[in-house]
């Protein structure tokens, strides 16, 4: 059911095909985070992808740096409802990072510099739907914004592009993260308005 | 006290009564029959429909907590904003929202929280910490909790009757304000002067600059980031 707020009219109408359901247009880059931004130095920096079997794939800043990086012209959704559009990044396909990787799990955790972590299917993640991306409108990604690099899902809410990335865990189950554990979905497609469970 | 209910679909709620807090804020006060109650720091998304059909939804954090259907929201105006300046100047008793919710699990304080709390204020984000406040003094606590509150002068205060009777609040304000007084933003220095020592809970809300600067001083001074628990309103 809805009704209407009496003496409400709106600002815009923003009849954009670009933007999910409930969702406005916004200028700024917004942070949303649920404790103090860490303090991450590059040469300590480190980026794993570990499997069922146990085995760790590692990557230091500059080895991630040596891997081919690409250009990401991409709109975000966030889930306190802005949405930006046209928003350029650069960063390593996990296509490139998932290469020598074998695992037969279908989810994967997401761990961040600070403890957090969300959850994601793998399938989410590969065929150039994500990037650790290290770059954003052409300078090195703010750590208010995640940086040095963060995940980069942006056909998920934002949230599910973890900040100050350090690892992947793939894992049988889709078990929720810090994030979901707290109220946010399991999934989180914009187009389906997943916000909340 | 009420376990975290889960959030579900959008509700109507129906304004009872408003007041003004500041020059540029107000308490609105929302019956939602059937409300789950709700835990002191949560929010709730509330929906705006115009008459065309085009809908508005913004996040508002409740002062209140507890089982009770009446919620309080205080919302401070921003000038060019679409959805608070209708709140602050326009909603009347008897106008219907949308609300959704309670949300939030995590910035949130229960009375089986035993550690000391230090509570942080930029503005408007006083009110999910008054609700910390409340629910701790209702529940007898003996867990010592302070709150700093950040703010442009003495009449920009939100709940300024109520804090003002507690002795357990400090003023950093950012413009103007008593003779005696330091003005101007909060500095390091002066935050670690107010707060309570390394150990305690400490909860920042505010506009996201706010939030970042103090989070990231006391991450500096010692504090342990794993204790430190924030929500940014949004903003530069
Ligand atoms: C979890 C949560 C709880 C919140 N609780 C409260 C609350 O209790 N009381 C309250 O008054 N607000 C609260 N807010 C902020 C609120 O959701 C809105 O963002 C705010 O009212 C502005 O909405 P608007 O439609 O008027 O402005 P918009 O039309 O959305 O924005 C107008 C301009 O102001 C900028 N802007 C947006 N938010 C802010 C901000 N907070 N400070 C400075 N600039 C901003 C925008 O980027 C934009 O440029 C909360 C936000 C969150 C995420």
């Amino acid at each position: 059911m809805s009704i209407f707020t009496r003496g409400f009219s709106g600002r815009g109408r923003e009849n954009n095909p670009a933007l999910p359901p409930g969702q406005y247009l916004t200028e700024d880059f917004p942070v949303l985070s649920a404790g103090p931004t860490p303090n991450i130095h590059l040469d300590s920096w480190q980026f794993t992808i570990t499997t069922e079997t146990g085995v760790v794939h590692k990557w230091s800043w500059d080895e991630l740096m040596a891997l081919p990086s690409e250009d990401i012209h991409t709109d975000i959704h966030c889930v306190t409802r802005w949405s930006k559009l046209g928003t350029t990044w650069r960063g390593v396909s996990l296509d490139t990072l998932f290469e020598g990787v074998e695992t037969d799990y279908n989810y994967v955790m997401e761990h961040s510099y600070g403890g957090y972590t969300t959850n994601a299917p793998y399938e989410d993640l590969r065929d150039g739907k994500a990037w650790i991306a290290h770059t954003f409108e052409g300078k090195p990604l703010d750590p208010e914004h995640g940086g040095p690099a963060r995940l980069l899902v942006p056909h998920l809410y934002f949230w599910k592009s973890a900040k100050w990335i350090t690892g992947l865990t793939m894992m049988k189950n889709d078990d929720p993260g810090f994030w979901e554990q707290n109220g946010y979905h399991i999934y989180g497609d914009p187009w389906k308005e997943q916000r909340y469970w | 006290m009420v376990d975290a209910p889960r959030p579900g679909s959008w509700t109507v709620g129906t304004v009872s009564s408003t007041h003004p807090e500041t020059p540029s804020g107000r308490s609105i006060w929302i019956d939602v029959p059937g409300w789950p109650g709700n835990i002191a720091g949560q929010h709730v998304d509330v929906r705006l429909t115009a008459p065309d059909g085009y809908q508005a939804s913004r996040s508002y954090s409740l002062a209140s907590s507890g089982p009770e259907p009446r919620l309080q929201l205080a919302v401070d105006k921003l000038p060019d904003g679409e959805v608070s300046p209708y709140l602050v100047d326009e909603i009347q008793p008897g106008d219907m929202l949308e609300l959704r919710g309670p949300l939030g699990g995590w910035f949130v304080w229960k009375e089986e929280q035993t550690a000391p709390v230090q509570l942080v204020a930029g503005g408007s984000g006083v009110v999910p910490l008054v609700a910390m406040i409340r629910a701790h003094a209702a529940s007898g606590s003996t867990a010592a909790m302070q709150l700093l509150y950040s703010v442009r002068s003495p009449e920009d205060r939100f709940f300024a009757d109520e804090l003002g009777a507690l002795d357990n609040v400090t003023y950093a304000y950012t413009r103007s304000g008593p003779t005696d007084a330091v003005i101007g933003r909060l500095t390091k220095e002066r935050l670690e002067a107010a707060v309570l020592p390394v150990g305690a809970s400490v909860f920042v809300c505010g506009p996201t600059g706010f939030v970042e600067a103090v989070a990231s001083w006391l991450v500096d001074l010692g504090h342990d980031a794993g204790l430190i628990k924030t929500e940014r309103f949004g903003g530069a």
